[in-house]
């Protein structure tokens, strides 16, 4: 592997470089499998059936505290990541650990949310509305939580080898991950509850 | 016994029964056989566990062909069902279980298959490079499009096949009218293959935007590499749309939502819109990479550089957005406003527009040719006006207002596969013809191989051309059978003869393979077509590392230009080689994944749960290894490269 030590770490070997253009096409991929969710969520957002509507079972609080927890995980990767590129691995590690325990509570939140729903009578099989509402909202929330434990083993790994380009290539495009989980987040508060809640 | 009840086929018959019994002896007789020859390590080291690009490709194309069997046999089944009035050969279930896996077996498991086994072959040579951008993920690819295909053969043995047609529309495919597990098998062989596909694409968009070769500028590229690209980026945009129906699917049929009933709000239609969404782009994934094969392959055998190269490229880029614009005149017929059908008609005849300047290109090119009929060529130029029919009824078919009238008949089964047999099928066979001397140092028997396209293509013409006439008459497709008093007999009996011919032609070209295993000539050299493009520039069998000094590149027909005008391909010396390692992590992966998807057909959770903490589990230990691969040594490198005559 012949190491190119004009660029930052994460793009510093030819298979680095790879990695992340492969990654940012994937996350084109992905952008697909969330916009055909939204288009088929917003096409049943008012096929509610006998079922309850948005209005009805939306609750702005758990709804903040995970918009919260999920903005600020996105700043502090950002930081993790600066804090990388300035070989610090001390405050990587620290920003990291954050991130994910707001992953965390991200999913905590989520969870309770469901049994909330749940509890209102707005289960997976009420209408096709809650359906393909919980069918959004757990997609995003399974991608959270694969990143929870794909960036814990992250974590490990910079703890137990430091930066070298296999390490901080990988942080880097857990990185990019985390960021548009958050991207995809705002969508789904903007035009799922908010708009639901109008 | 309780248990095993539910893997009992629904609809049994003998002929599922003597299937049962022949599928059994052939597994036996090949683990016999194997084990006998003592070759399961050589088979689990050069083979199973191979990341190497050219290996792959040829395990795709072999899955293909037996694909193409299976598929094939369905469809003679089903002609033979129709080829007189009130049949019985087959009943109704077991003929819309017929006409669905014969749709699915050859799209998803035949045609994807053989272009993405050919661009998995002949991509990396044609730019230069040393293997894909990401070996290893090439290898899940494989393995999880062949976990799909084994799912979805299985089915018709083990629960029942799907029977709700290959579009698979609800509510057909629901529970209530669909009652065995055949959709659920449809819902997760599609799922784990599309996967495997959706990893090609990203896997190939970076390989030949990050590999080529020094000086070859994205305008110098060889347009079958053109044509990958372009179709890999359909894939990657058009599958998460169908991961996503087909997850819609599973929720419905399994966890009792309602996203497509007609009751609780849910909506039918939908599964349709994203089937099309996915499924329109596909039929350009299928025919974009034929069309980069018979550019290669009319180019060289004109003796001509190809006509119009930038407007064949432009074509394609149109192509490829446009053909996301298209997918509601696969429904004209169900209801939406004539404003929308309009649009719909405008965009489906537009995008005749840049298929028609590929046509004129491919022509010009031979224009003034000195053209050698060799098998592909063949091929080629009976794709030309072949094609060119499939397409003038496309845009009869996308005229809105008359699609009233066409619309699921046979008119329409006699136009789609006027478009894919000449258009992706001819181009396989074509291409396979083309590179099998790169692939396995000696070629195919040129006469025999002439004697399978004239079987072949007269037999398609048989088979297809009656379907048109009977269409227009009003004989639906998807029936099994109709009266004496239709009038339809004759011609589908025409067909059933079409069908039998191309049938012989198939069992030709397998005999030629096994004719020309034995007695072709093996000193062929690495050029044995006179080609133009730099896979011809390596050696033949092509080693391991491809090229041993990695070219330097100066136009569009590099190596053309190194034969005829002296240009130097092969600057400085041999240095080590940098290559992947061989993994069983990819079979283990995809064999975990074929488990999990089993027991979810089955609802059995015990096998989904323990399956999903393996397949967890192999994601883990991936994140853990460290693996940087492994050098190649300059004298090995310089002792291959001796033995074999050396590339340069």
């Amino acid at each position: 592997m012949k190491i190119d030590n004009t660029q930052p770490l994460e793009y510093s070997t030819d298979q680095n470089q790879m990695n992340i253009l492969g990654f940012w096409i994937f996350l084109g991929a992905e952008i697909m499998l969330f916009a055909t969710l939204f288009a088929t969520y917003f096409i049943y957002a008012d096929r509610t059936g006998s079922g309850p509507t948005g209005s009805d079972i939306f609750e702005i609080t758990p709804v903040l505290i995970e918009t919260f927890l999920l903005l600020t995980s996105s700043f502090t990767i950002g930081l993790a990541i600066n804090a990388m590129r300035l070989g610090r691995k001390n405050a990587t590690l620290t920003f990291l650990a954050i991130t994910l325990l707001l992953g965390a509570g991200f999913i905590g939140f989520e969870i309770f949310e469901f049994v909330h729903y749940y509890h209102v009578g707005a289960g997976l099989q009420t209408s096709a509305f809650t359906g393909m509402l919980l069918t959004t909202l757990g997609t995003h929330g399974a991608h959270v939580t694969f990143g929870f434990f794909w960036g814990l083993f992250i974590l490990i790994q910079i703890k137990r080898d430091g930066f070298n380009p296999r390490t901080a290539n990988k942080s880097f495009i857990f990185s990019l991950y985390w960021h548009f989980l958050d991207v995809m987040w705002i969508f789904i508060f903007s035009f799922i509850y908010l708009k639901g809640m109008m | 016994m309780e248990f095993f009840e539910r893997f009992a086929v629904p609809h049994p018959s003998p002929l599922i029964y003597a299937s049962m019994v022949a599928i059994g002896l052939t597994v036996l007789a090949i683990i016999f056989g194997i084990t006998y020859f003592k070759k399961w390590g050589y088979l689990w080291k050069e083979w199973l566990t191979t990341v190497d690009h050219k290996r792959i490709g040829i395990m795709y194309m072999i899955s293909a062909l037996l694909m193409l069997f299976r598929g094939g046999a369905d469809a003679v089944m089903m002609r033979l069902q129709t080829s007189v009035p009130d049949n019985t050969f087959l009943e109704a279930q077991h003929y819309n279980e017929v006409f669905t896996t014969h749709g699915v077996v050859m799209i998803i498991f035949m045609a994807m298959a053989f272009i993405i086994g050919l661009m998995n072959f002949v991509v990396p040579l044609q730019i230069g490079a040393r293997d894909v951008a990401f070996p290893r993920l090439n290898a899940l690819s494989f393995w999880l499009y062949f976990a799909g295909a084994m799912l979805f053969n299985i089915s018709f043995v083990i629960g029942g096949s799907p029977d709700a047609g290959w579009t698979n529309y609800y509510p057909l495919a629901s529970n209530d009218f669909s009652t065995s597990v055949g959709v659920n098998y449809y819902n997760w062989a599609l799922q784990i293959s599309g996967l495997g596909t959706l990893m090609t694409g990203i896997n190939f968009i970076v390989t030949i935007i990050k590999m080529r070769a020094p000086g070859m500028k994205l305008m110098k590229m060889p347009m079958f590499t053109w044509s990958a690209l372009i179709t890999n980026a359909i894939i990657v945009f058009a599958f998460p749309v169908l991961t996503i129906a087909l997850i819609m699917g599973t929720l419905d049929r399994q966890f009792g939502t309602s996203l497509f009933t007609s009751t609780s709000g849910g909506m039918d239609m939908q599964w349709a819109n994203l089937f099309w969404i996915w499924g329109h782009p596909e039929v350009y994934i299928l025919i974009l990479p034929a069309f980069g094969v018979y550019s290669q392959i009319i180019s060289t055998f004109s003796g001509r550089n190809l006509y119009g190269y930038k407007s064949m490229v432009g074509s394609m880029v149109i192509i490829s957005l446009m053909s996301f614009l298209v997918w509601a005149h696969h429904f004209f017929t169900m209801g939406h406003d004539a404003f929308t059908n309009s649009i719909f008609s405008i965009t489906t005849m537009a995008i005749a527009v840049p298929t028609g300047i590929k046509i004129f290109n491919w022509l010009l090119t031979m224009w003034k040719g000195k053209i050698r009929f060799t098998v592909p060529m063949l091929y080629s130029v009976a794709f030309i006006p072949l094609f060119t029919i499939g397409g003038v009824t496309g845009v009869m078919l996308g005229v809105a207002s008359a699609d009233f009238q066409y619309h699921n008949t046979m008119f329409l089964v006699a136009h789609f596969h006027n478009v894919i047999i000449p258009g992706v099928v001819f181009a396989m066979l074509a291409g396979m013809t083309y590179w099998w001397p790169k692939m396995f140092g000696f070629m195919l028997n040129e006469k025999i191989g002439k004697w399978a396209f004239w079987f072949v293509s007269i037999g398609f013409c048989f088979s297809f051309f009656p379907m048109y006439i009977t269409g227009l008459d009003g004989q639906a497709r998807r029936m099994y059978t109709y009266s004496e008093s239709t009038g339809f007999g004759p011609l589908n009996m025409l067909s059933f003869f079409g069908a039998g011919v191309m049938a012989i032609g198939f069992i030709i070209i397998v005999y030629n393979v096994l004719y020309s295993i034995k007695n072709s000539p093996r000193n062929i050299g690495d050029d044995p077509w006179d080609a133009r493009s730099l896979e011809w520039a390596t050696q033949t069998p092509v080693q391991e590392y491809n090229f041993a000094i990695t070219p330097e590149v100066e136009s569009s027909d590099a190596y053309w230009d190194h034969k005829k005008k002296g240009y130097q391909l092969f600057k400085g010396n041999i240095e080590k080689i940098h290559m992947p390692n061989n993994s069983g992590l990819p079979i283990i992966m995809a064999g975990i994944m074929l488990v999990f998807a089993f027991s979810f057909v089955f609802y059995i959770w015990a096998g989904v749960i323990v399956a999903a903490i393996a397949f967890l589990a192999c994601l883990i230990y991936r994140s853990f290894e460290k693996d940087d691969g492994h050098y190649i040594p300059v004298s090995e490198i310089k002792e291959t490269e001796n033995k074999n005559g050396g590339a340069n």
